[in-house]
């Protein structure tokens, strides 16, 4: 394991692995703890080890409050580990990552900055000259079918047309790793399935890796190549399933009623049941 | 009809021609309704303007004619208490013929330039403690037990002591001015800083952002609806504290006016002098609100709505 990605490493060299090259990440033995505001320990991760290939559509599934959006933290370089290590390309995460783009369940526009100017941030803090940013938006802001909407403040937007203006904001920086915490989650399902649909095309053009956060097993076993499970809290991964359902996928709304896809959906459901049951029984017990 | 049936079928049989009637009827109502609905609505909203503004206007012909019958009649005193008609002549006074030191212009003039600098200097200087604190954890608590020491400071004795300190000119009221500017706008970017979204700030870090381009792109935008709001209470500050200033010691100003008129027990004149501060200080009102519809127009317009009040 460890010799291809040093071999890796060493093929890309700085200036090319802050372009685009979908980077690989590496896990290992992490594990996060902190203080409740009440003072008590909490061990949020525990041990948790597990790697992404560069490119690869990788999804996380867990009960509530497992530590799916703390993993995310580290890998990002945000957070840092309280044991434990994460490799983005082969190299230690101090500080934060480079060529990385977020994308979370409520919305990170920007509430005073136009549509456009949204899409843009990314590449203006990148240095990108002005001019240059803004036709690269206008393009993105096509791609995701929002030509004609620059102007707009997000507030006159609705829920899916939001969506779409972050994920242009998420790719237009082409990063080498999409970090994903429920983007959909408070998407009605009409409007989530179309926006799967469009994050599967739009992911098969630029090929980053993907690390998405969800607790739609549905939606997991749609969009990725690898689902992995945690257990409740302290969360840690239980089990890993590749899913072999052939890409392109095409429409999401399609591809769950496929007989593959339900079987790997319930063999998958069989593991994470137990856990969605354990983390339920104890809120219910501590209420 | 009815009777004869079994009681299912009687209501299968109604229940089929309920439905199938209604549709055809509103199909027929439908472009007609609409229109009617917007006519009665934009009438409804017409007749509830015209009893707003006969009621606004009844308000205060209520309380000023009132003050002119009670004070007409001798209920009460217009020697303590003034007399509408009196401090409008006042006020005409005060515009034609001026003051004992010249014209009310000057007067007005000093008083809105000590308001309007001491609104600025506290304004900036609120800013940035604001934005540096709200920012900075650490820089925050080892200052706040001394901001909050200063804050409980009564105005009007550091009034006192900037008369004893500075004397009579202008600098003493600009700095009054913008003490009580300050912590109002201090506490508001406080407050916003400490508002962000957390997702916005991990969003811009991740792209690579500075120190300085958090600021620039996530921190300062999102507290300024914040600072914004505080102006308007601010504004009527700056004022405040120009004229208290004025009244403890000055050469010119409005509050050198109104403090002189209540040592000639001649109420009509000061009541002339609130109004002329108070025309001031709407119109100043009305701009910051000029400022707030462009800087903040990207706002939802609920928001807006409730800091039209």
């Amino acid at each position: 394991m460890a010799l291809p990605r040093r071999k890796h490493a060493h093929t890309t060299s700085a200036a090319e692995s802050l372009v685009s090259a979908p980077a690989s990440i590496e896990v290992t033995a992490l594990t996060k703890r902190f203080l409740t505001p009440a003072g008590a320990p909490f061990t949020a991760l525990k041990n948790v080890s597990f790697t992404v290939e560069p490119g690869q559509f990788c999804a996380i599934v867990g009960p509530t409050g497992c530590g799916k959006s703390t993993t995310l933290g580290q890998i990002s370089g945000l957070d840092r580990p309280s044991a434990g290590t994460v490799r983005v390309a082969g190299r230690e995460v101090r500080g934060v990552t480079e060529g990385v783009s977020f994308m979370f369940q409520a919305d990170a526009l920007f509430p005073w900055k136009t549509v456009l100017a949204n899409v843009m941030t990314g590449p203006t803090l990148n240095g990108t000259a002005k001019k240059d940013a803004v036709a690269l938006a206008r393009d993105w802001l096509r791609r995701v079918g929002l030509a004609g909407f620059e102007d707009r403040y997000p507030h006159q937007l609705s829920g899916g047309m939001r969506k779409r203006v972050a994920m242009a904001a998420a790719l237009i920086n082409s990063p080498r790793i999409l970090l994903m915490d429920e983007p959909f989650g408070a998407l009605d399902v009409q409007t989530k399935a179309i926006m799967q649909t469009e994050l599967l095309g739009l992911w098969e053009q630029l090929r980053p890796s993907v690390l998405f956060i969800t607790h739609d097993l549905d939606e997991a076993v749609a969009l990725a190549d690898r689902v992995l499970v945690m257990t409740s809290s302290p969360g840690s991964i239980k089990e890993s399933f590749e899913i072999d359902l052939p890409r392109p996928r095409g429409d999401v709304q399609e591809i769950r009623h496929d007989a593959r896809f339900l079987e790997i959906q319930s063999r998958i459901w069989a593991s994470l049941k137990d856990e969605v049951q354990r983390a339920y029984a104890r809120t219910a017990g501590a209420a | 009809m009815t009777e004869w049936l079994p009681s299912g079928q009687s209501s299968t049989l109604e229940g089929t021609t309920m439905t199938r009637t209604p549709p055809t009827v509103l199909a027929e109502a439908d472009p007609d309704a609409d229109s009617t609905l917007e006519r009665s609505v934009r009438q409804a909203r017409r007749r509830r303007r015209f009893w707003l503004w006969t009621a606004r206007i009844g308000f205060a012909v209520f309380i000023v004619g009132g003050w002119q019958l009670f004070t007409a009649q001798g209920w009460v005193d217009k020697f303590f208490y003034g007399q509408p008609s009196l401090i409008w002549k006042s006020l005409v006074h005060l515009f034609t013929k001026g003051t004992a030191f010249g014209s009310i212009w000057d007067d007005i003039t000093v008083t809105l330039e000590e308001a309007v600098y001491g609104f600025f200097l506290g304004t900036g200087v609120g800013v940035i403690f604001g934005l540096l604190l709200g920012q900075n954890r650490f820089l925050a608590d080892v200052l706040s037990p001394y901001i909050k020491i200063v804050n409980a400071v009564p105005r009007i004795i550091l009034g006192g002591i900037f008369v004893v300190a500075f004397g009579f000119g202008m600098f003493p009221k600009i700095l009054l001015a913008a003490v009580l500017v300050f912590f109002i706008v201090f506490f508001n970017a406080f407050q916003g800083v400490r508002e962000v979204n957390p997702n916005l700030v991990a969003n811009v870090k991740v792209l690579g952002a500075s120190p300085l381009q958090v600021a620039r792109h996530v921190t300062i935008p999102s507290a300024l609806t914040w600072i914004i709001a505080s102006l308007h209470t601010a504004f009527g500050f700056a004022i405040i504290g120009a004229l208290v200033q004025e009244i403890l010691g000055s050469t010119r100003g409005m509050g050198l006016i109104i403090s002189q008129a209540i040592g000639r027990l001649d109420p009509n004149t000061v009541f002339a002098g609130m109004t002329i501060m108070a025309v001031i200080t709407l119109v100043a009102e009305f701009l910051i609100t000029l400022l707030e519809k462009r800087v903040l127009a990207w706002r939802p317009p609920s928001h807006s709505e409730s800091a039209g009040i």
